[in-house]
């Protein structure tokens, strides 16, 4: 993500260092996550301190500060999800992905992601592979699931 | 669209919005909540522009995708109008067929309807169906007739009336005795009432207020706020306008989940509507009232549920809960006087403005006026989103609305109010939808409704609740930080089958700690669920530590194999 | 400002408005355990060890002293089996982290706190944020700040601000109650884990 784009994301918010949140979350819709360069111009630019910035980019949970795979896989761990299953569909996703939640595997191709709640529990356990939902998984279907994409 | 300047100029735009729209014409509405779509509910409604067009009726026929009606397990939901005849798991390849059998011959497609799971019965008509039946829908009841991206949808059911009614037949002070009298009370979980709030803002002495509504709903395994939300944006809106104008505040901020993009975006189309009809902005319709209304997307975290931690958040720094003297309708958000609201609560305000209080506290219990939208998921054979009276028992809500659970196993508790929540046992479902009845029993009026039936382990459901706030706690404080840790370290060893005795005696020990010692309501809150089953389950808990037995057959360590799905 | 008058442990206190319980209790001599709490910074309510029995208008509660603001005809207790069953859990709590932390210890023995209560987490930190919050606020560097939440959140140094400012400052260490170990280990480290962006300035 180039330096221009981030400026004008921060241009938009007229430089209040008060929209770092709003910023911040623009970025990672962007580019997916929040590289540290990217992070040195928000401080910069909104004359916060780096630290500060970090710091916020590390305490909510929207924000990724690791590089994010071709494809976002996100395993709902809702209540709903976890009475039907959610566990074993977490298990059977980190075994043939190779990656645990928060990471991305060598290749770049997955990013694995635990979310609180999609809020489609009547279709639970639900999982979002690139935005598009799969309700009622079973732990037989990962594999398949996952093997569309490249 | 011309500004709408006053009461007659809005009922003039209203008239012409129904003189194009003829009551009796055919409408397929679609369910277009995130659930639905998640279902395939974007590719029907293709399929049914495709099918309408293919047999050149597309004139005499609407399509729309409308606001959640709530029966999501049974997605993509499907009602045609003006008869209310509902579809249920609508999927592309039904299209033709409901279209030749219900749109032109005017027969019901047998195999689509509702089915009587105890009579065999087919049930034609939405509101026939037990789910609805049993519902008191005056919040969500038009959903399945509006279309949330639609302003004049909102109009056409008699949206924006209670707005001009307030800003021209009442003063601020009115609208506020109104709502006092109502009773409604903070729909969030404490029950603060919600006239009383709004009257320690107006009465502060500086000038410049502000009004949140908080659409957050950081709770896993609950969705209603956000459907609600989602499905009828202009509602939650006009109460949010109506409180402004009683409150004089100048700005207002609807607080919403960046992890809920369906919500943000109807409402972020629903305020630049409002703006361009005259709803918001300057001189709005004629009254000299002036307002803004801005979205503060939140960057996730269920601790921002907190209203110190969620203001913090507001002004940009990080969600930590403060220790505070003074409330915040005096010093709010940017240190000025500010009224935040749950969604839920703003959106009853056109209700009891249009209707008034008389007639809202026909619903509900003396204490709890109204009624309550929640979701109710789990093991639960209707799951979806619901609204039921205040003082209706959780059985009623259960049997009668959810149909009991989902396969012959027995129900074994339903939790209510979500990680700062408990279970409550069969024996105890009595227990009515109301504030005060809700606390004497240690539950939280949270928005989301879990039912838990044999296959389920109470102990790793208290762990999962303590590792989710294991995560979303701020961390600041050492009594939830370390607490949680500690006690999820204990529940770890019991359901791994290394439980000792005393670790109960031990888990009551940090909880009591942490209840009196924590810096906000979510470490307060953090043991509620495990405090409540070990009163009300301390049995199962007992089989793990000492038997090294998980009664439900769901922890590995102990001999399971699956983790609890219905396989 | 005028003056309020409140009772501590049966003890009549003369206070100036603007003051806080812990501050009202120190200058009457009443001694309150603290961790989190430094003069020179804002309250921070996060060891909850001062925490106090207050009755105020008819209301009894417990509060943290290093916040509560005295009242005219306060009531406070700093000492009950209540709050002593409180301090020493919460002591226990932070033994987890930090079972030999020097501070910890004299607050040990007066509440017979058990070193081996909980499972051991030894990180070093309790979480005090005395380190962060004099960085902050009193050297206004923001050098050493939190990071993530809940029990994964810890603190860090943010090396370039570190490498300009720490080591002519270092005043944070010794604020540290469990002996600077946590702060010396992590500065260091972030030091040194990329070393070829900038040079470390003799140690004086």
């Amino acid at each position: 993500m180039d330096n221009d784009k981030i400026g004008q994301i921060i241009d938009k918010y007229q430089g209040e260092a008060s929209s770092l949140i709003q910023i911040l979350l623009d970025i990672q819709h962007e580019n997916h996550w929040l590289p540290r360069s990217a992070l040195e111009v928000v401080s910069k630019k909104l004359n916060l301190p780096l630290s500060k910035v970090q710091q916020t980019a590390t305490f909510y949970k929207a924000f990724s500060v690791v590089p994010i795979g071709r494809h976002e896989i996100h395993v709902c761990k809702g209540t709903a999800c976890h009475v039907n299953g959610a566990q074993d569909l977490l298990e059977e996703v980190e075994e043939v992905t190779g990656i645990k939640p928060g990471e991305t595997d060598p290749d770049a191709k997955f990013s694995l992601k635990t979310v609180n709640c999609l809020g489609r529990c009547g279709l639970g356990p639900v999982i979002e592979i690139d935005g598009k939902t799969h309700a009622r998984m079973s732990p037989a279907e990962i594999s398949d699931a996952l093997k569309k994409y490249e | 669209m011309p500004l709408i300047k006053s009461p007659e100029e809005l009922e003039k735009v209203r008239e012409e919005i129904l003189s194009r729209r003829d009551p009796h014409k055919l409408c397929i509405s679609v369910c277009a909540g995130a659930s639905c779509l998640a279902s395939g509910a974007g590719e029907v409604i293709a399929a049914f522009k495709a099918e309408l067009e293919k047999q050149n009726i597309n004139a005499d026929v609407d399509t729309k995708g409308s606001g959640c009606p709530g029966f999501c397990e049974q997605g993509p939901v499907v009602v045609i109008h003006p008869e209310e005849i509902c579809y249920l798991q609508v999927t592309p390849d039904d299209a033709g067929e409901i279209i030749s059998q219900t749109i032109v011959g005017k027969k019901p497609v047998e195999r689509l309807l509702y089915t009587d799971p105890d009579t065999g019965n087919k049930v034609v008509k939405m509101n026939d169906i037990p789910f609805y039946k049993n519902q008191v829908r005056h919040l969500i009841g038009n959903n399945i007739k509006i279309d949330p991206k639609s302003i004049d949808d909102y109009l056409a059911q008699g949206g924006y009336a209670a707005l001009a009614k307030a800003m021209h037949e009442m003063s601020p002070e009115q609208v506020i005795e109104e709502v006092k009298e109502s009773g409604l009370r903070g729909r969030s979980g404490s029950g603060f009432p919600a006239g009383r709030k709004w009257e320690f803002c107006r009465n502060s002495e500086d000038e410049h207020k502000y009004v949140i509504c908080n659409c957050h709903e950081g709770d896993p395994g609950s969705y209603a706020d956000r459907r609600l939300t989602e499905g009828n944006p202009h509602n939650v809106l006009e109460g949010i306008i109506i409180g402004a104008y009683a409150i004089g505040a100048q700005d207002a901020f609807v607080f919403v989940g960046d992890e809920f993009p369906q919500t943000v975006e109807n409402m972020r189309l629903a305020i630049k509507q409002a703006e361009e009809y005259g709803f918001l902005g300057k001189d709005i319709l004629g009254s000299g009232f002036d307002l803004t209304v801005r979205i503060s997307i939140d960057g996730g975290g269920y601790v921002l549920g907190e209203s110190t931690a969620l203001m913090a958040s507001m002004e940009g720094r990080i969600g930590e809960p403060k220790t505070k003297y003074d409330h915040a309708t005096d010093r709010g958000l940017w240190a000025k006087p500010t009224v935040l609201n749950n969604l839920q609560t703003w959106a009853n305000v056109p209700l009891i403005i249009n209707n008034g209080a008389a007639w809202f506290r026909q619903t509900g219990t003396d204490g709890s006026t109204g009624t309550r939208v929640f979701s109710i998921t789990g093991k639960i054979k209707n799951s979806g989103m619901i609204e039921v009276p205040m003082g209706m028992s959780l059985k009623e809500v259960i049997y009668d609305i959810g149909g009991g659970t989902v396969t012959d196993k027995k129900f074994k508790a339903i939790q209510v109010g979500g990680p700062l929540g408990g279970f409550v046992p069969e024996s105890q479902l009595d227990v009515q939808v109301d504030y005060d009845q809700m606390t004497d029993a240690g539950l939280a009026m949270g928005p989301g409704l879990i039912v838990a039936d044999e296959s389920t382990c109470i102990v790793d459901m208290v762990k999962y609740f303590l590792t989710f706030l294991a995560h979303e706690s701020c961390g600041k404080c050492t009594p939830c930080r370390d607490g949680i840790r500690q006690m999820l370290h204990i529940l770890n060893n019991i359901t791994a089958g290394r439980g000792n005795k005393g670790d109960l005696e031990l888990l009551e020990l940090i909880s009591t700690v942490q209840k009196k010692a924590a810096l906000c309501a979510l470490g307060q809150g953090a043991s509620d669920p495990l405090l409540s089953t070990l009163k009300h389950f301390r049995e199962e808990y007992e089989a793990h530590i000492e038997e090294k037995r998980c009664p439900a057959g769901v922890c590995k360590a102990l001999g399971a194999v699956s983790s609890g799905a219905n396989v | 400002m005028g003056e309020v008058t409140l009772t501590i442990d049966n003890k009549e206190v003369k206070a100036e408005e603007g003051m806080t319980v812990l501050e009202a209790a120190r200058s009457a001599g009443i001694k309150i355990p603290t961790l989190c709490h430094h003069e020179k910074l804002e309250p921070y309510t996060a060891c909850r060890i001062c925490m106090v029995e207050v009755e105020s208008r008819g209301r009894s509660e417990l509060d943290t002293s290093c916040s509560r603001p005295v009242k005219d005809n306060m009531v406070v207790r700093t000492q009950s089996e209540e709050l002593t069953e409180i301090r020493r859990t919460l002591l226990e709590l932070m033994l987890s982290h930090a079972p030999d932390a020097r501070e910890l210890q004299e607050l040990v023995e007066e509440y017979g706190a058990n070193r081996n209560r909980f499972a051991k987490e030894p990180s070093f930190c309790i979480h005090c944020g005395l380190c962060v919050r004099y960085c902050a606020e009193v050297k206004k560097k923001n050098a050493v700040v939190f990071v993530k939440s809940g029990v994964r959140r810890e603190i860090s140094f943010n090396k370039e601000i570190a490498s300009r400012e720490c080591w002519k400052c270092r005043e944070c260490f010794e604020l540290c109650p469990t002996e600077a170990l946590q702060t010396a280990y992590l500065l260091t480290e972030a030091l040194t884990s990329d070393s070829s962006s900038f040079e470390l300035e003799p140690d004086a």
